[in-house]
Formats: structure tokens, sequence, C-alpha cells
């Protein structure tokens, strides 16, 4: 198969960027949207050009660290799958196809197509986590009782791999869909309701703080998920900040 | 950036008063829209009688003020929105397929905002300023009582076709407004349920499509009317 590219080449943070155009031509349909990438990097090397910096690592869906936006979608057409699981069957032969790295305040480009995502770092550190004393006597796991579909829907919500295409794709590059995952985790269970209302407040305020926008409930956060994320847990959120603000 | 924290200025608070006054206006609708019954019908007594209770009771006046600022919260509140919104993303994509994910309304909720604020600002000058401040006709009741004759002030705007065209158009946006804006003020406040989320999403579909609709029948049969 045979595409023209278009992608976003930015050589530092503070560089400015431009869309360079790529004819790629010998891709198998087989090939997942990375492969196809890492043929036109080859031969970019091979002309003694600058390959295209993108995020990957274990390129099965689980690690969340591929991104891309692709044709105005966060990890392209396919539903429920991240781009290392998009493949280029997908497309049709001669497709003109847009990569642009994930657009958000709180994401900066780091190079081309990769992003500094380390403000999902800092929000988890702000309350993402059950204190837990590991100094013996632990109690039995099963010593407490969740109900079947708390431990469900909490599991659901953990599933998140924190990829950043809930921001990518938000109109308002809002970050409460991941928020709202990783508060329901914890919500949930009855090891995390012990610091619920003060972890929900960290971690809303340092959501704020690095400048994601505000949820208009569009729903397009848990179209493109890779994970199935629920906006669900966004209403859960919800009700968990006006539950610790007003207590 | 949302700076504030708990129930004032952090993002998740700006859409609680978003939602609680939304849904207040929502109600302010279904009362103005049955007190303008008769409009449509041609009840000139009624509608005048029911203009000095609306402008005098009390009551009314009480939460007349609430209305007010509930209106002026949920204008302010929207711009701040957009603007914490906008500069989230302070570089646009080259392509963004909005359409493959979410609705139009509910893409352009601060879009229909603005053109249904124009619309408010027109239609208090038209007839909330000339009620409360203008010079307007008197009409004499049959008990002798002397009231603003606010029913022909209001027949004779509609008889100009570009006013009922703006009437009409602006309904269509008010109705774009809620056909998103009702179901998603619940989502803001947490109110979600498995078994009444589709009900109020029905409700609110309905909403959106009745109110605006008969609110923009009353000039059309008023013009025709003419």
């Amino acid at each position: 198969m045979n595409f023209i590219l278009k992608i976003w080449r930015q050589s530092g943070p503070s560089e400015a960027g431009q869309m360079v155009t790529y004819p790629v031509s010998h891709v198998s349909q087989d090939m997942s949207f990375l492969e196809m990438i890492d043929e036109l990097n080859i031969d970019l090397i091979q002309k003694g050009e600058e390959p295209v910096v993108f995020d990957h690592d274990c390129r099965e869906g689980i690690c969340g660290m591929c991104s891309l936006f692709i044709n105005g979608e966060a990890h392209g057409p396919g539903r429920a799958v991240t781009t290392c699981q998009l493949h280029m069957r997908e497309f049709k032969e001669g497709d003109v196809i847009t990569i642009e790295p994930w657009r958000a305040e709180a994401f900066p480009v780091i190079k081309d197509l990769m992003v500094d995502r380390t403000a999902f770092d800092r929000i988890i550190q702000a309350g993402g986590y059950v204190s837990v004393n590991t100094s013996g006597n632990i109690p039995d796991a099963n010593a407490l009782l969740v109900p079947k579909v708390d431990a469900d829907a909490a599991f659901d919500a953990a599933s998140c791999i924190g990829c950043g295409a809930c921001v990518a794709t938000c109109k308002n590059a809002s970050a409460m869909l991941f928020v709202s995952a990783k508060v329901s985790q914890f919500a949930l269970l009855p090891q995390g309701r012990v610091e619920a209302a003060e972890r929900v407040q960290n971690m809303v305020r340092q959501m704020d703080l690095e400048g994601f926008g505000s949820c208009t409930n569009t729903g397009a956060c848990e179209v493109e998920c890779p994970a199935g994320i629920s906006i669900e847990n966004i209403a859960r959120m919800n009700r968990e900040f006006l539950k610790a603000s007003l207590g | 950036m949302a700076t504030g924290k708990g129930l004032f200025g952090s993002s998740i608070a700006r859409k609680y008063w978003m939602a609680l006054t939304g849904l207040f206006l929502c109600s302010f609708l279904v009362i103005h829209l049955l007190g303008n019954i008769p409009l449509m019908l041609g009840h000139q007594d009624d509608f005048n009688l029911y203009a000095r209770f609306m402008t005098t009771f009390p009551v009314i006046k009480a939460v007349s003020y609430l209305l007010y600022a509930s209106f002026v919260v949920h204008a302010v509140d929207g711009i701040l929105l957009m603007r914490q919104n906008a500069a989230a993303r302070p570089v646009k994509y080259a392509a963004y397929n909005g359409a493959a994910n979410a609705s139009w309304s509910s893409r352009n909720m601060g879009l229909l905002g603005v053109f249904t604020l124009v619309f408010i600002v027109v239609h208090l000058k038209s007839f909330w300023y000339e009620m409360h401040f203008g010079k307007i006709p008197v009409y004499i009741y049959e008990d002798g009582t002397e009231l603003k004759d606010l029913y022909t002030l209001t027949v004779t705007a509609f008889q100009e076709l570009w006013y009922t065209v703006f009437y009409v158009v602006s309904m269509a946006l008010l109705g774009l407004h809620l056909w998103h804006g009702f179901s998603s003020a619940f989502q803001s406040l947490g109110l979600t349920h498995p078994k009444y989320t589709p009900m109020i999403k029905i409700a609110g579909a309905f909403f959106a499509l009745v109110i605006p609709a008969v609110f923009a029948a009353i000039p059309v049969v008023i013009y025709l009317a003419s």
C-alpha cells in the first residue's frame, strides 16, 4: 500500500514546528501504524535525514506510551485501540494521513510527535494512591468484604493506561476522564474510602494547576479511550468532589 | 487555568454553577412559556393582567432577582470556562475530527450560549425594559383599572417579518443549547444512575424540542394573524 503522510516536525520544545509531507510506499496492510512509521524512519536514516521521534514501548496496547493524533482522532480511526494496535488495513490505498502530537498546554511537545505527559504523574503524586502501613500485621485480603459490582467497577476504572487520549481528543484538553478513573478506582473500595475526600480535592487541584481544561460532557473521551473508561467515572468524581467540598 | 479551590473557582465547581443556574433557567423557561399562552390566543385582558402580576407581586419580584443573578452567573461562568478551555490548547490541531466522537451541540455550547445572550439582550430591551422603564400605551380593563398594554406592544413588534424571523432562529439555537445542556447539567452535578439517566436524556431531548418550538410559534402566530 502507498500513503502520503503529513507529519508534525519540531526539533525541540521551544522551536517552531511545521507539517512535513512524506510519501511512503511498500506498506503491508498487516503492519501496525507504528511499524509503518518505523519503515519511514529507516528510509529517512538511509537518506541521512532525522528520523521522526514518537513515543512507544510495549506495542501490545497495555503500556499507554504510544500516542499520535491521526486524521483528527486520538489513536486514529479505530475504537478501543492504541496506535500500536491500529493496522494499516484500516486505511485506503493512497490515503493522505495527518499525524500530529497530543495538543495541550499541559502536554508540551518535546520533539516531533513526542510530548511530555509528566503532568499525569504529578496528578497521581497529589493523591492517586492509598497510604498503607507495610510494617507487619497486614490483614488478610479476604477479611474485607467488597461487593462484586464495586470490585468490577473499580477494576474497570483501574484499567486506565494513562495514555492521554482523553486529553488529546477533548475539545477543551480536559483531563477529567483520566483523573476520574484514578479517583474512582479508590473511591469504590473500602481501603480507598479512608482518604477519598482529601484525594479528590488534591488531584483536582493539581489537574487545574497543570492547565487542563474543564469538562463539557461531550463524551468524546470515552469514545476514543483505548481502555474503554466510561464517563460514569466523571459523574462519580463530580459527586466525590461535591461531598468533599461540603464536608 | 482554574485557580480557585473547593466550591468556588475549581474547574469542577465552575461546572456545578453552570449546571445549577442552567437548570434554574430551564424552570424559568417553562413558567415564561405558560405565561405567554394568552398572547398566542389573543387574550389581551389576561396577558396584561398577567404582566402586571409578574411585575408587582412581591414573591415574583424576589424570585426575579434570583433569576437575574442566575443569568449573570451562567453567562460569566460560561465565559470563564471558554477562556480556560481555549488556554488549555494554545496550539490547535491541523486536522480535528470532532464529529467522530461528539454531537455538534455539545461541541458548540459556548457559541450557542453567546447567540442566546445576544437574543436575551434584544428581547429584554424590546419588552422587559419597555415594561419597567419605557413609555407603554395604557389599556383600560373592564373594571376601570389602568394597565400597561404590553399585549399591544408585543403584537406590534411581531408584525415585522425580520423580527419574527430573528425570534424563530434564536429559538432554534436555544433548542440546540438545551439539547446538550439539559442532560449535561445532571452529569456535571454527578446525578447519574443506570435506570434514571436514560430517562433524563429523553426528557432533555423532549424539553429541547418542545419548549423552543412553542416559544417560536408565538411570534409566528401573531405575524400570520396580522
